[in-house]
Parts: structure tokens; C-alpha cells; sequence
């Protein structure tokens, strides 16, 4: 049974590879700076679409975090996205007009390039609305996590999605180019969530939070996934499996203890839940592109006219990664 | 008095450069080993660098490799040509390419100075060392180890593992007391002589060849043998985790590392600027002869460690998620289920909230919706009263509850109605005290007026779910506190068993009960229980209730005596 099941997951993990090579033809080079990349550098891999509202303060934040070089691929975007990313020196582009929903959401033209220029560095694989907060990241920078995360011999690092809200509906907040959004999507909930082991691949699956209570409570199964490894010391074998959700090969996804103990870990706050959303959710609702085909989002549009209040009275304010650490949310582990 | 200090150096060389001219900027002569592992383009490149310093020398390089007699021939080589070479050197300091001076040099001697004679060197007896890595303390010394603990861990854990079974034990050179401790040291010249030069040394140098680790037991066990006087401590500060790895130390740390008051300090970060920027600082004039006190830095690390290997009870979340069956404790504190009790006294959950202060609930497992205390529709850390969110995953939804509040004390009703979800994982909680009134369930459908033969299939039903649950209350696999009673036992005696609840719930601000909770009338559920057998349905979780009556009565009684004597 082990034997044959780790036969049966390899196979699986070079099934997504030679998947990934093929949907790697899709891309076109746009501004390919990658000699640029040094032996030690933290790359940063991210695929948009149409966010050229988001992309100048994603962009500064993960500087500030030590990112050094940002691996994108464009697709097929009908704003300034693109063009905005092509002024940046440490952004390597690829652009594709390729379906976002035939290639497993992105994964496999980030698994391409990950394998092209990812092996031997740590990377981070978030989205443009994923902001990553790691232990001690206003004192730290990210590189003196993946130092420390080398020391300790860890190769993956886990990092629950957070979803962020405004209080108020959220279709009243008026997201401009380059604002923090946390300044107004900034209530989360606290203590909502909910946790399960997937035996097979051995990640945890954790859901819950306000879109569980508010869209999904009559149906949690189907609540998104909140669990998230973004923060990974690469290899040529590996490839995520759905999103950054789970790893292949299985053990990268251990990132939790099962003795008692807690492991490191961090949160990616999840800036969704702004004004772009409303117009998303019923945008991606028709395309039907994301993850089963966009029934997520089309929940949403039926659920709330698509201007929905997420805000509750134990909702918490945002302070800082102190709090979420103390409410249990995230752990310092023995990273002291 | 003149302080010699050994370097040893395998990577980041450029902070290296910058500890060594800290040293000979303080006066120190300096002999550096470099890792015969390390590129020779960029050892050359390293003695290029600090050609300009005339108190430098470079000592024969052996390769390195954690954990073996490598590091400690670097030392000898080093600690012999620093010796020789410098004749006024008095004491002699090893350290390595990330360990940083936090006071000044001069502070440091003075310090010495004050203690003439004596070997600041940890070391202590195995018998007293919990701190090893890998299960072995005295097997370090008695085995042999042919293979790499780093590289081989498969093939240097047969090798134990056949060397135990087959009852192997190396002998000990004689007059030679096995000690370990940190590896970094700093010894007097004296001592230091008297071991390299003892004419005994090849015999014990190929006996600490194949120990585990040499290089925290060569000196530290070689040093009770010379030392005059042994100071068993580390100057250097350094902490270890629970793997055996050294704590770094970053930027955020300036203060701590400011306050401690020890001369040295390791490992630092390569990027820590600010750290580098800032020490060797100067202490305090009143401070200038201060004695290194780490307690503020043992605190945090052993904190450290401990959430590392203990983590916060009852919390679930992404980095901790124990497997049930290695855990007793599945929620953050106490709390008291509470079947039938409910059934018995209408207005029971306000009742007792009154009496305790804790935080009563309702039904929380109620088919219909979560009764939360106060009948709110959003529960504190956001947790809805949807039932199929709760059902979805009925452990984590009470985990999170109690874990969201944890300084109260929780209560919550059950019964057979409710979604039988979490009975195991209420059964398996060493925080849970269970309070089961059997058969309860009896008095609702008694009172809703209906007759025997209505709700006949109904009580059945009841009375086999609560069964079931009595099954797992009383299986072996119990960790909570139960106390099963029927109906028939509760309502003979309800005030005692009230009070041991309040008493339990509340601690010490529990008082003597002097208001008792309003008993739902329950004269004539004898003959309603009757007619249920009559109708085939024995409900004997009740126990034998034809007694009921009399005990009414009995209750009526202290309020009319004049009853008691027409009985």
C-alpha cells in the first residue's frame, strides 16, 4: 500500500510537470530579466489579470519584504497592467491569452517557470491580492526567515489565507492605485475556522471564515480552501498541486505539528473584499474561469446582489502580526 | 595580560573580516582556522582581505564537519601556533566567524583579571546533561561512531543500535571523568598548555577520535584534569533549540543582547546591521564591572521551545493539529455538559448562570440552530449558529468556542435530540465534566400533554440515542469526568447534585444553594411512564419512577408537616 500509493503520487506530480511544459508553450516572453537574478535571490511568482489597480502596491509591499526578483505572467489583460509591470527592473514578464480555467488557475504556467527559475531559491507563489505576513515581518526581513527556515532545515512554509473585509458594504469602498487596502478592508474573523487532514496528500484543509458564515453556511463543503504553502525552498521535481493549497511531493506539506507543538507559520492577508469585487464577482461569474467554474462567484451574485456586509460585531481590527499570532492564528513556532 | 582569540571560520566571510578586525582593533592577537571545506579562491580572497593586520595568523586547516574530531584538531593547531607566536597572550578565547564581542575588549580582560587563574569553560558530568541532541549522553563516550550523524543517519543509528545489543563498551583512558558543555571556552594559558602538551595526549586524542561530538567534551572533560580553578560557564552566550540548532539573533534583539551583559555573543545574523553597527558597546560607567546575567534571554528561548514543542493547549490552527489520540486535553479549558437538566427545570440555563457566572449555552447542539448564552445569532470569533456549519465539523466547532473564550467557564446543555456528533470527542476531553440525568427526556413529552401512545415512537428514539451515548461515557477510552443518574436518583436528592455542579462550575465563589430552580411539575409522570410500557415501550434509562410520587409528596411535606402525619 505505502509503495504503491508513493508510485501513484509520483506519477501524479510528473503528470502536472510534463502538463506544466506543455501549457508553458502558451507563454510569450515579454521582459525576460532573469540574469539578473543572483544564486541567493527570493523570487516572487504571480499571475494577474486586469489589476493594474493592485499591482503598484502589491509590488512595493514584497519589496519591502526583501523580494528580490518577480516572476509574472500576464494573462491577457485589457488594462495598463502589463505595461505598468514592464517599467519595473526586478519584474521578469511572460504574457499568455491562454484559458485561466485550462490551466489548472495559472498553476501550470507558474510550475513552467518555477521550474525554469525557481530551483535552489526560496519562492513565494502568491496572488496580487495575497499580502504575506510572516513572524517578526516588520522587524525581519524575508530574507532572515528563509535563512532561519535553512538552518532549521524546513523546505516549506505555510501561511493560512485571511479574508480581509471593510466594515460596510463592501462595494462602498473606493480602492485607488497604490492605497494600502488594509487601511479600509481591515476586519477579519478571528475564530471561525475550521480544519481537516487530507490522508492522502497529508495537508491540512482548513476552511471557514466570513465567506464560510456569510455565503457558504448552508453548504461549508463547499466553502474555499483557506490553507496555503506559498513560501517554498525550490526544487526541480516539485509542483503545487491545486493553487498553492498542496505540494507534490506530499512531505513539503507538513507544515503543521501533530504532537502538540506548533511549527512556524504565517498568514497571506487577503485584500478581496474591496470595491474591485463587486465588479469581479459578477465579471467571473460569466467567465466561469476559476476554480469550479466560478461557482464561487456566482454565489456571491446570488447571495448579496453581489455588495455584500461582511462586517460583525467580533469581527477584529487589524493591528499588526503580534495579534495574530496571540489569537492563534498564526505561530512564531521556536523562531524567537 | 593579553587575550589571544581563536576564530574559526567556514562561511560568511565578510562579517568574519569585520569580528576579526573587532578583536585586533581591542588588542587581540587573532589565529584563524578556515574550514578546509571552503573554496581555496575564497580563502585566498579572505587572507588577502586582512593582510593589513599584523596580529593575524592562520593555523593549519583541517575539515570541519559538525560533530566530528575535526574541530577539535583546528583547535589544537590553533590554540599551539597562538602559543607559540605569542608569548604575552594569557588567555585564549575560541570563538568563531559569527560570534560578536558585545562589550569591549578592555571590559572583558578587566573581567578576567578579576579572576585570576580561573578556566571559564561549561562542563558537567553526563550523568547531569539533559540538553544532548539525538538520545545519547553517556553512549557518547562508550561507542564507537564510524559514520556521519548529518550525512548517515540511517547507518550511524544501526551502528548504536547493534553496538547496544551486542553490550559493546569502549574503555576510558584512565583518571579521565567524561564532561560536556558549550564548545566555546576561554582558558588560561596555563591550563591550556598543560593539555596540549601532556605527554599522555595522543592516547587521549585517539580516544576522542571516534566520540560523538569531541568538540563538547575534548576540553571540557580534558580541563578537569589541569584547571586550577573551573568557572563552569560559557562567556560566549549561546542558545540552542530543541534540535540542537543555535539561535540567531536579529536586529529586534539590540536590547536584549544589551541588557544581558555577556562579552560575546552568538550566532548573529549576517544581515543584522544594526547589530554590527552597534557593539562592542561600552558599558555603563556603573555597569563597567557588571557580571553577564542572560535570564532575560534564557526566557525568551526556552518560551520559544516550549511553543515549539508544547504549543498553546486546545488551539487548532494551521501549524498545530495534533491527532486526537496523541492529545487528552482537545479544548483550552474546563467546561460542563449538561444532560436533561434542562428538561427538568424549565428555566434552568438562567438559573445557573446566576448562580456560577459562567457562561451557560443552550442546546449548542441543537438541530434547529447553536443556542449560544444570550441566544445570539454570531457567537464570539465570529462562529455562526448555522447547524450545518457546526455539523460540518462539530469538533472543531467547539474547540474554537472554548478557545475563543477561554477565560470563562462554559456550560451547555445536551440531550438525545441534538446532533450526536461529538460525543467521542466530549468523552475523550480531560476538560469536559459530563452531568447525564437518564431518561429525562421523559419530562418534555409528559408535558407537551400528548398521550403515550403519540409519542411513544418519539420517546424510543430518545431513549436509544441517549443509550448510545451511555455506551461511549462508559467505554474505556474516557478521559472526561462523568457522572451518569437517572431520573428517578436525581429527583430524590436534586439540591446535592445542584450543588456539587455550582461547586465545581463556580470554585470557591460557589455559595450554598439558598434559591432552588422551579422543578417542572412532574406529578403524574408515573402513570404517563406506565402507560408507555403498557403501550410496549420500556423506558428504563428513567429508572423506577413509581417512587416519584411519594417523593413529591415527600417535597410538599417540609412545606406542610401536617402532611406527614396523614401519611
Amino acid at each position: 500500500m505505502g509503495i504503491l500509493t508513493s508510485y501513484r503520487l509520483r506519477w501524479q506530480r510528473k503528470r502536472w510537470r510534463l502538463r506544466a511544459l506543455q501549457k508553458g508553450r502558451d507563454l510569450r516572453e515579454v521582459a525576460n530579466r532573469t540574469k539578473r537574478i543572483a544564486p541567493d535571490d527570493i523570487l516572487l511568482f504571480c499571475v494577474f489579470r486586469n489589476e493594474d489597480v493592485r499591482l503598484p502596491y502589491f509590488l512595493s509591499y514584497y519589496r519591502r519584504l526583501g523580494v528580490n526578483h518577480f516572476i509574472m505572467v500576464d494573462n491577457d489583460s485589457q488594462d495598463e497592467g502589463a505595461a505598468y509591470v514592464l517599467k519595473q527592473p526586478d519584474v521578469s514578464l511572460w504574457t499568455t491569452k491562454g484559458a485561466y480555467g485550462d490551466s489548472r488557475f495559472g498553476m501550470d504556467w507558474l510550475t513552467y517557470l518555477q521550474g525554469k527559475y525557481a530551483p535552489g531559491h526560496w519562492a513565494l507563489t502568491v496572488d496580487v491580492d495575497e499580502f504575506f505576513v510572516y513572524p517578526f515581518c516588520d522587524t525581519r526581513p524575508i530574507r532572515a526567515l528563509a535563512d532561519w527556515l535553512d538552518a532549521s532545515q524546513v523546505r516549506s512554509f505555510g501561511a493560512m489565507l485571511l479574508d480581509m473585509y471593510p466594515k460596510g458594504p463592501v462595494g462602498s469602498t473606493n480602492y485607488k492605485a497604490g492605497e494600502d487596502p488594509f487601511k479600509t478592508a481591515c476586519w477579519f474573523d478571528p475564530g471561525n475556522y475550521v480544519i481537516s487532514r487530507n490522508a492522502l496528500l497529508r495537508n491540512l484543509w482548513i476552511q471557514g471564515g466570513p465567506r464560510a458564515r456569510a455565503f457558504f453556511a448552508g453548504k461549508p463543503k463547499q466553502a474555499p480552501a483557506l490553507n496555503k504553502i506559498p513560501f517554498v525552498k525550490w526544487r526541480k521535481p516539485y509542483t503545487y498541486v491545486s493553487s498553492t493549497h498542496m505540494m507534490l511531493p506530499r512531505g513539503l506539506n507538513l507544515v503543521y505539528d501533530q504532537q502538540g507543538g506548533e511549527k512556524t507559520s504565517g498568514i497571506l492577508l487577503h485584500a478581496k473584499f474591496l470595491n474591485t469585487f463587486v465588479e469581479r464577482a459578477s465579471e467571473e461569474a460569466e467567465r466561469g474561469e476559476h476554480y469550479k467554474g466560478g461557482k464561487e462567484y456566482k454565489t456571491y451574485a446570488e447571495r448579496h446582489g453581489a455588495d455584500p456586509d461582511l462586517w460583525c460585531e467580533w469581527s477584529e481590527q487589524y493591528i499588526n502580526w503580534r495579534q495574530l499570532e496571540i489569537l492563534g492564528l498564526m505561530s512564531k513556532g521556536n523562531w524567537a | 595580560m593579553t587575550l589571544g582569540v581563536i576564530m574559526l571560520v567556514h562561511t560568511a566571510f565578510d562579517r568574519a573580516e569585520q569580528m576579526v578586525r573587532r578583536w585586533a582593533e581591542g588588542g587581540c592577537p587573532v589565529v584563524i582556522h578556515v574550514d578546509r571545506n571552503v573554496e581555496p579562491a575564497t580563502h585566498d580572497h579572505f587572507v588577502h582581505a586582512i593582510s593589513d593586520l599584523p596580529d593575524v595568523r592562520f593555523a593549519s586547516r583541517s575539515r570541519c564537519e559538525w560533530g566530528t574530531w575535526g574541530l577539535v584538531e583546528a583547535t589544537q593547531s590553533a590554540a599551539t601556533l597562538m602559543l607559540d607566536e605569542f608569548p604575552s597572550v594569557s588567555h585564549v578565547y575560541l570563538a568563531s566567524g559569527a560570534c560578536m564581542p558585545l562589550r569591549p575588549v578592555s571590559e572583558l580582560e578587566a573581567y578576567l583579571a578579576r579572576h585570576p587563574d580561573t578556566d571559564f569553560i561549561e562542563s558537567a558530568t553526563t550523568a547531569d546533561v539533559p540538553w544532548t541532541v539525538g538520545g545519547l549522553d553517556r553512549e557518547r563516550f562508550t561507542l564507537r561512531f564510524p559514520f556521519a550523524w548529518k550525512k548517515n543517519r540511517k547507518l550511524f543509528d544501526l551502528a548504536v543500535r547493534l553496538q547496544q545489543l551486542v553490550g559493546y563498551r569502549r574503555a576510558l583512558p584512565e583518571g579521565l571523568v567524561p564532561h560536556m558543555g558549550s564548545q566555546w571556552w576561554c582558558l588560561t594559558r596555563q591550563t591550556l598548555e598543560a593539555i596540549l602538551q601532556d605527554p599522555k595526549r595522543p592516547a587521549y586524542d585517539r580516544y576522542f577520535k571516534s566520540v560523538w561530538i569531541p568538540d563538547e567534551s575534548y576540553y571540557q572533560s580534558l580541563v578537569r584534569m589541569h584547571a586550577r580553578r573551573v568557572e563552569s560557564k560559557s562567556l560566549t552566550l549561546a542558545k540552542f533549540d530543541h534540535q540542537g540548532k543555535p539561535h540567531i539573533f536579529f536586529d529586534d534583539h539590540l536590547e536584549l543582547l544589551q541588557r544581558s551583559g555577556c562579552f560575546v555573543a552568538r550566532k548573529i545574523w549576517r544581515d543584522a546591521e544594526l547589530l554590527f553597527q552597534t557593539f562592542p558597546q561600552p558599558s555603563a560607567p556603573d555597569q563597567i564591572d557588571a557580571e553577564p546575567n542572560t535570564g532575560a534571554v534564557d526566557r525568551l528561548f526556552s518560551q520559544a521551545v516550549e511553543r515549539r514543542t508544547y504549543g498553546r493547549p486546545g488551539l487548532f490552527m494551521q501549524s498545530r493539529f495534533p491527532s486526537s489520540d496523541r492529545q487528552a486535553v482537545l479544548t483550552a479549558s474546563p467546561y460542563a455538559v449538561l444532560q436533561g437538566f434542562d428538561d427538568i427545570f424549565p428555566d434552568f440555563q438562567r438559573w445557573l448562570a446566576r448562580r456560577t457566572g459562567a457562561e451557560v449555552h443552550g442546546h449548542l447542539f441543537a438541530r434547529d440552530r447553536v443556542h449560544f448564552a444570550d441566544g445570539v445569532e454570531l457567537y464570539r470569533g465570529g462562529l455562526s449558529d448555522h447547524p450545518r456549519l457546526r455539523d460540518y465539523n462539530p469538533k472543531m466547532f467547539l474547540t474554537n468556542l472554548i478557545w475563543n473564550a477561554r477565560e470563562k467557564h462554559h456550560c451547555f446543555q445536551f440531550g438525545p435530540a441534538d446532533s450526536q456528533g461529538i460525543c467521542w470527542t466530549l468523552a475523550k476531553d480531560t476538560n469536559a465534566s459530563i452531568w447525564v440525568v437518564t431518561g429525562a427526556w421523559s419530562v418534555p413529552l409528559f408535558l407537551s400533554g400528548r398521550s403515550a401512545s403519540e409519542v411513544r415512537a418519539e420517546a424510543a428514539r430518545l431513549q436509544r440515542i441517549e443509550n448510545k451515548f451511555l455506551k461511549v461515557l462508559r467505554s474505556p477510552q474516557v478521559r472526561a469526568r462523568v457522572r451518569i443518574m437517572s431520573l428517578a436518583e436525581f429527583v430524590e436528592a436534586p439540591m446535592d447534585v445542584l450543588q456539587t455542579i455550582i461547586d465545581e462550575i463556580a470554585g470557591h465563589k460557589g455559595r450554598a444553594i439558598s434559591e432552588a430552580p422551579r422543578m417542572a411539575d412532574i406529578e403524574g409522570l408515573a402513570a404517563f411512564l406506565q402507560d408507555l410500557k403498557n403501550q410496549g415501550m420500556h423506558p428504563f434509562l428513567t429508572g423506577d419512577i413509581t417512587a416519584l410520587t411519594v417523593q413529591t409528596r415527600r417535597r410538599q411535606s417540609r412545606r406542610k408537616p401536617y402532611i406527614v402525619a396523614g401519611k
